[in-house]
């Protein structure tokens, strides 16, 4: 019978990336995937006729520039391309808009606020300044500051040089921002609300923090240290949507020799004598290979498909309660033309990139206690894009698409199990809040598919529907992601790994997760690695 | 003095299409060619380089020179001045052809359209009028016409352009060969198109009288809206054009007639342009020299690099070593690359060296610190970027 050199459970963006740079060093590689299609939450499909949603992920700028290149996935099909204008509405009906361009963005911040205007060039080289030492860690794995290795001495080494390289106020400031509250960071620059609003957005999205919770300054920086070709901060879409990012990867891989198989559904993983080596699928089949690796969630991975008898003490309790908190909704539009917003020009650059309603600093956080006692969010914050109207293959022509995502949405309810009307219910106070600033947005809508963590944690496979397979809490990030002692992508069984968003760098369409396993499975099999060592060029 | 000044003599023209490209361009950002305004960007080169490489782009190229050269001696006197050969052009079909002078040293590329047996149109970058005319000398049946004034043109690139085009009304655009040349008539807009372009992708040329420009333009655009349709400058064509691996007069070579110092310009093998001369054609300017070139063969090379990391080498030098102690060729035009992701740049590299380890130089610069880097150079021989869609005939809709 045949046995693989790596089986990768999960075609998802970052065990797509795994594979492929495993493949790359000459193993044989198989990708097991549950669905009838790759991708994970990376995927580009065709839910109402002549329409492609991205119905998951929906915007790029964390996939590193390094593994694109050295992948060459621009020769595998895949194009990103940079989206602007961006529309953040205020509970008066007001909007605040982000230009892309310098002196326009100054303006309108100036129309607002010329204190806050000036303060937006001041937090703009903070946050770079932050981001710059964040990127720099996130295609090297995370010293284990118990272990003390040679390796791992050089790489807390590596940590400390960067933050020495701030000077000693800076360092101050900085440990200072983690363990942060967004409210509390932007307070210190900001005076105008809708402005603190439209910023703080970034500090909730996908995680169970409010604005006012410690450590949401963190989730605002993960948003903003992405790059479209260098430009940092900036956000992208996949031609084709992001299955087209799996898609060129699942060519990559494939172009290497490795082999990926759908309608795959791993229950368990075969260990004998404390190692892994194979999987058993859930119609029965057994495939046995040498490593197996786990792109699903830390917790999914022990505690759903390995024996709790393989694993050594505490590890099942630990991983049982590695943080996951379902808190983001996607609602995705078909719509038959553009929609129009009230009191914001027209024209290509704001009224065809995306739209935030974010309301005030006071609604995100009651949109977060409405989470807090177990309820969809009456008044969400929600992040639209209108990838349609940058992308043409995506819907015809004319007709738009809109991915819009949903900060907050519980995998559980109060009041009893999610029900197809409550989740309804849930899309009709999305559409409400749209249409308050756009009338008529109503009649656009041809087909609309409403998904609460709920279809997210059915279809994706992601526990509680966490776009981060797990929270980007401090007590969960660097060396303590999954969770201490686990953070170097090795599992507590021998010829184990795990490759997914639950590992460090954490969530984000990066493929640095995927990639950074590779690199201690090929070191751990003594074979030269693969993937690329200097991530970004940013100096 | 109270008046204003009079600047009405010093100020670049308008080209026909200024009525409508002014309102896009948002900071004011024009450079001027052969004497009109030009744009170097819209609003961001970026954005508009992904335009065309993503949904398509209209770029203003009225200030391009249009020469009508006709009668019985049209095709000899065209054949006797280019290195390639125009007797063996179909009616309808356009050619990129080169002219060098008795030296072989380049003077402009440029591209001819043959109209009809005896009928041509001639466009290049710069003003040729007077190299067209001594050109002619002995050509009695012929008539040159310089018609830049009087055409507009505008170039539509990108892979919507042709669903664009056809939406507009253009039937049979979908026919269009890669270099072919077709006639329109919209109502009373009557003009000419042709499938060709300076960005390696799908894309036309639309070529109309300089008083039917705005009425072409709003039609286009109007045609072009739902298929993501943006004008672009000369920065995004510069990106486009050297991803595609095109050459630029004032990057890769300097014009020969314009030319100071001695061989400060270039010959076609040395920039690569082999197939563009043909020696089996009857005699034409530069032949001798050229045919000597091509025995002994060229003594500089202009070479496709992809480069280590992301720092654009423009104006680098090349190193035949890391540790840079001599210098080999330097790079003419060198950016970082959206599509591939890559580092790309043509470099002019002394022949002798290509075969070897190339390192080029690098200075950038970080808020306001000088930095330099010794970057691993990798020759490409094919173009950076050439996408299948572009040479589709139909093209697809996207």
């Amino acid at each position: 019978m045949k046995r693989y050199d790596a089986i990768v459970i999960g075609a998802g963006h970052n065990g797509l990336t795994n594979a492929a740079y495993l493949a790359k060093a000459g193993l044989d590689v198989l990708v097991v995937e549950k669905n009838d299609y790759i991708g994970g939450a990376a995927v580009s499909r065709e839910l109402y006729d002549g329409w492609t949603y991205s119905n998951c992920s929906y915007v790029c700028s964390m996939m590193r520039q390094v593994l694109h290149r050295d992948l060459d996935l621009g020769r595998h099909g895949l194009m990103l391309i940079p989206y602007l204008g961006t529309i953040n509405f205020g509970d008066a009906g007001n909007a605040l808009i982000s230009y892309h361009s310098k002196s326009a963005a100054y303006n309108e911040l100036k129309r607002h606020s010329r204190h806050d205007a000036d303060a937006k060039l001041r937090i703009r080289a903070d946050l770079t300044r932050y981001a710059l030492i964040i990127r720099k860690t996130l295609l090297r794995t995370p010293p284990d500051p118990a272990w003390m290795r040679i390796r791992d001495i050089r790489e807390l080494l590596f940590l400390a040089k960067q933050f020495w390289s701030l000077g000693e106020k800076e360092i101050y400031e900085y440990v200072r921002f983690f363990t942060l509250s967004a409210a509390d960071f932007l307070d210190e620059y900001f005076e105008t609300d809708l402005i603190k609003a439209s910023m703080a957005s970034s500090g909730i999205i996908g995680t169970a923090l409010g604005v006012h919770s410690p450590g949401s300054s963190y989730i605002l920086l993960h948003h903003v240290m992405g790059d479209v070709d260098g430009n940092v901060g900036a956000w992208g879409l996949a031609r084709g949507g992001m299955g087209a990012i799996s898609k060129a990867l699942e060519s990559a891989l494939r172009s290497f020799g490795g082999a990926v198989r759908s309608e795959a559904e791993v229950v368990r993983v075969l260990v004998r004598h404390g190692r892994a080596c194979g999987v058993v699928l859930a119609n029965g089949e057994e495939i046995h290979s040498k490593i197996v690796v786990s792109n699903l969630d830390a917790k999914r991975t022990f505690t759903k498909i390995m024996d709790k008898r393989d694993l050594p003490p505490g590890i099942f309790e630990k991983a049982s309660k590695y943080k996951f908190h379902g808190s983001s909704g996607k609602v995705n539009i078909a719509l038959d033309a553009l929609p129009k917003f009230t009191g914001v020009p027209d024209n290509p650059y704001v009224n065809r990139g995306s739209q935030a309603y974010p309301g005030s600093m006071h609604t995100l956080e009651r949109a977060f206690d409405c989470w807090k006692r177990g309820r969809f969010s009456d008044v969400p914050f929600i992040e639209s894009v209108i990838p349609s109207a940058w992308d043409p293959t995506v819907a015809p022509p004319g007709k738009h698409w809109m991915s819009n995502f949903i900060q907050y949405c519980p995998a559980e309810l109060s009041d009893g199990p999610w029900t197809p009307e409550k989740r309804d219910a849930f899309g009709q106070a999305v559409v409400e809040r749209i249409e308050a600033y756009s009338p008529g947005f109503k009649d656009l809508i041809l087909h609309m598919e409403v998904r609460t963590p709920h279809e997210i944690e059915q279809e994706v496979g992601l526990t509680e529907g966490n776009i981060f397979q797990g929270e980007l809490t401090i007590d969960q990030l660097l060396f303590n992601r999954p969770f201490p002692g686990y953070a170097q992508y090795r599992m507590p069984v021998k010829r184990m790994y795990m490759c997914g968003s639950s590992t460090h760098p954490g969530g984000g369409v990066s493929s640095a997760c995927g990639a950074n396993a590779a690199r201690e499975i090929l070191l751990d099999l003594r074979k030269p690695s693969t993937v690329p060592e200097d991530d970004c060029d940013d100096e | 003095m109270n008046s204003a000044p009079d600047f009405s003599l010093e100020r670049a023209l308008p080209t026909p299409f200024h009525a409508r490209t002014q309102a896009f361009n948002l900071e004011g950002r024009w450079s001027s060619w052969n004497g009109y305004l030009a744009a170097e960007q819209y609003f961001d080169a970026e954005l508009e380089y992904f335009k065309v490489r993503n949904a398509c782009g209209i770029y203003d190229i009225s200030p391009m020179q249009k020469y009508h050269v006709s009668g019985r001696d049209a095709e000899a006197m065209l054949n006797r001045m280019v290195t390639r050969d125009v007797t063996k052009m179909r009616v309808g079909r356009v050619s990129y052809v080169l002219w060098c002078t008795g030296a072989g040293r380049l003077i402009d590329d440029g591209t001819i359209f043959r109209l009809a047996e005896d009928a041509f149109m001639l466009t290049c970058g710069s003003p040729s009028t007077a190299w067209l005319k001594k050109s002619a000398i002995g050509f009695d049946d012929l008539v040159i016409k310089d018609k830049s004034d009087d055409l507009a043109a505008l170039s539509f690139q990108g892979p919507t352009s042709c669903a664009a085009l056809r939406c507009m009304g253009l039937d049979g655009i979908e026919e269009v060969r890669p270099f072919e040349i077709r006639r329109f008539e919209l109502g009373a807009l009557r003009f000419m198109a042709s499938r060709t372009g300076f960005t390696g992708d799908l894309g036309y040329e639309l070529w109309v009288s300089a008083e039917d420009a705005l009425a072409l333009w709003d039609a286009l655009y109007a045609a072009g809206e739902d298929f993501g349709i943006h004008p672009f400058g000369e920065v995004a064509t510069n990106m486009l054009r050297l991803e595609a691996g095109f050459i630029m007069p004032g990057a890769e070579f300097n014009e020969a007639l314009k030319t100071i110092r001695f061989e400060h310009d270039q010959t076609p093998f040395e920039l690569g342009l082999d197939s563009m001369v043909d020696f089996k054609k009857p005699h034409f300017n530069g032949r001798t020299a050229l045919l000597a070139e091509s025995k002994r063969g060229p003594r500089v090379s202009l070479t496709k690099l992809d480069i280590e990391g992301n720092k654009p080498a423009a104006g680098s030098f090349i190193y035949n070593s890391k540790a840079c102690r001599r210098d080999v060729g330097y790079v003419t035009s060198g950016i970082w690359s959206p599509v591939v992701k890559a580092n790309i740049a043509f470099a002019m590299i002394e022949s002798k060296h290509i075969s070897g380890e190339l390192w080029a130089h690098i200075n950038y610069e970080k808020e306001l610190r000088h930095y330099s880097k010794i970057a691993r150079c990798q020759i490409k021989q094919s173009p950076f970027y050439a996408p299948q869609h572009a040479k589709l005939t139909p093209p697809a809709d996207f």
